[in-house]
């Protein structure tokens, strides 16, 4: 094993003796344009809806509760795609969203949302990674097509351009905070407030046993 | 016998004819469109969103919603409603607070939360639409009788 890596480090440290100068640098622009171009054509392969509803778990889960909603067919056809709310569009992020993307293929494989039912148990938590992951970067999805800069709340309606006055200008909110459901359907939330607060639940418990 | 017949067969003709001619006739929400067609459909009517409230034609009758409620999801998971209605976030929201006879159960308890018969909102309380009646209204809220009968009365009450 260290003979071997010996010998390769030894071939790639000494001059070449059979190719000249021009054909490896040429070559290694034209493979690197190949590869590097590969690279993104395959990764922007994944980031379509055709790649994600590919499966049935987002096909008939998902993607069916999207398809009603204003985010799917509108007045004006519009509409956003999967991997334009859920994959960062900048390059750096999206790269890391790629790759925690890959526990997604494992529990594919696994089949661990295989099932509705399955899916359906699943869901809350799934559908929290998804609000702390958009609350944590400011709901930066929906602004890439929603600025803030560009609403015309005179445009809006009364109850809609106070709120947003109130909690989107002042930063106080962002807009996943209220606008939670509005793509696919909410998962059980009766669940979710026992799941925020362990320990307030077994804190209760422990009274109410008394 | 046989003129018997005849008889019988032309009171049931005219019956028939009668009938149909009556049919025709008979003013219907489907117009005058043929069975076996379908009529234009009518332009679907704009929701009132103007977040006024409006005011109850009888005492009882539960509030209208004064806005879009466009895919309010409100089922075992959770009630897009009370986001805003509910009695913990009309602080946040200013919404008018789902009324505390939503929280008293059948047996008269009250709980903590809205009641399960009262959960489904829109089973009373809905949105309104610009649409023209379809058939003319004749309700006279409980003042106007009122007014009415007065000046029935001669002014006196």
């Amino acid at each position: 094993m260290l003979g071997f890596l010996r010998r390769t480090w030894g071939a790639v440290r000494r001059p070449s003796v059979h190719y000249s100068l021009g054909f490896l640098t040429m070559g290694g622009f034209v493979m690197g344009v190949v590869f590097w171009g590969g690279f993104n054509t395959a990764l922007e392969l994944t980031n379509t809806e055709t790649f994600c509803t590919g499966c049935h778990e987002m096909r008939d889960n998902v993607f069916v509760e999207l398809q009603p909603t204003i985010h799917y067919s509108n007045r004006s056809g519009v509409r956003a795609t999967c991997p334009d709310c859920h994959v960062p569009h900048e390059w750096t992020n999206k790269i890391a969203r790629k790759m925690q993307a890959s526990k997604e293929v494992w529990g594919k494989i696994f089949g661990t949302i295989n099932t509705r039912e399955k899916f359906l148990e699943k869901r809350l938590e799934l559908a929290q990674h998804e609000w702390a992951r958009l609350e944590a970067n400011d709901s930066l999805e929906c602004r890439n097509c929603h600025s803030a800069e560009s609403m015309d709340i005179t445009r809006q309606s009364t109850r809609a351009a106070e709120a947003h006055e109130r909690f989107l200008f002042t930063g106080e909110k962002t807009c996943i905070s209220c606008h939670k459901g509005i793509a696919h359907q909410l998962p059980d939330l009766g669940q979710a407030s026992l799941m925020a607060a362990p320990e307030a639940v077994a804190e209760l418990s422990g009274y109410l046993d008394q | 016998m046989k003129r018997q017949t005849a008889l019988i067969a032309a009171i049931l003709a005219a019956a028939i004819g009668g009938a149909a001619l009556a049919q025709q006739s008979v003013a219907t929400l489907r117009g005058g469109t043929p069975l076996a067609d379908n009529a234009d459909p009518m332009v679907i009517p704009k929701v009132v969103n103007t977040d006024l409230r409006q005011v109850r034609n009888y005492p009882e009758q539960p509030p209208l919603i004064p806005h879009k409620i466009d895919g309010y999801q409100i089922d075992l998971n959770a009630n897009k409603c009370l986001t805003c209605h509910s009695r913990e976030a009309i602080e946040i929201s200013q919404a008018p607070m789902v009324s505390i006879t939503h929280f008293m159960s059948r047996d008269n308890q009250f709980l903590a939360s809205v009641t399960p018969r009262r959960y489904f909102c829109n089973q009373c309380h809905v949105a309104q639409t610009e649409a023209r009646p379809l058939v003319e209204n004749g309700f006279v809220d409980i003042d106007s009788v009122l007014e009415y009968v007065k000046n029935q009365q001669g002014g006196s009450d």
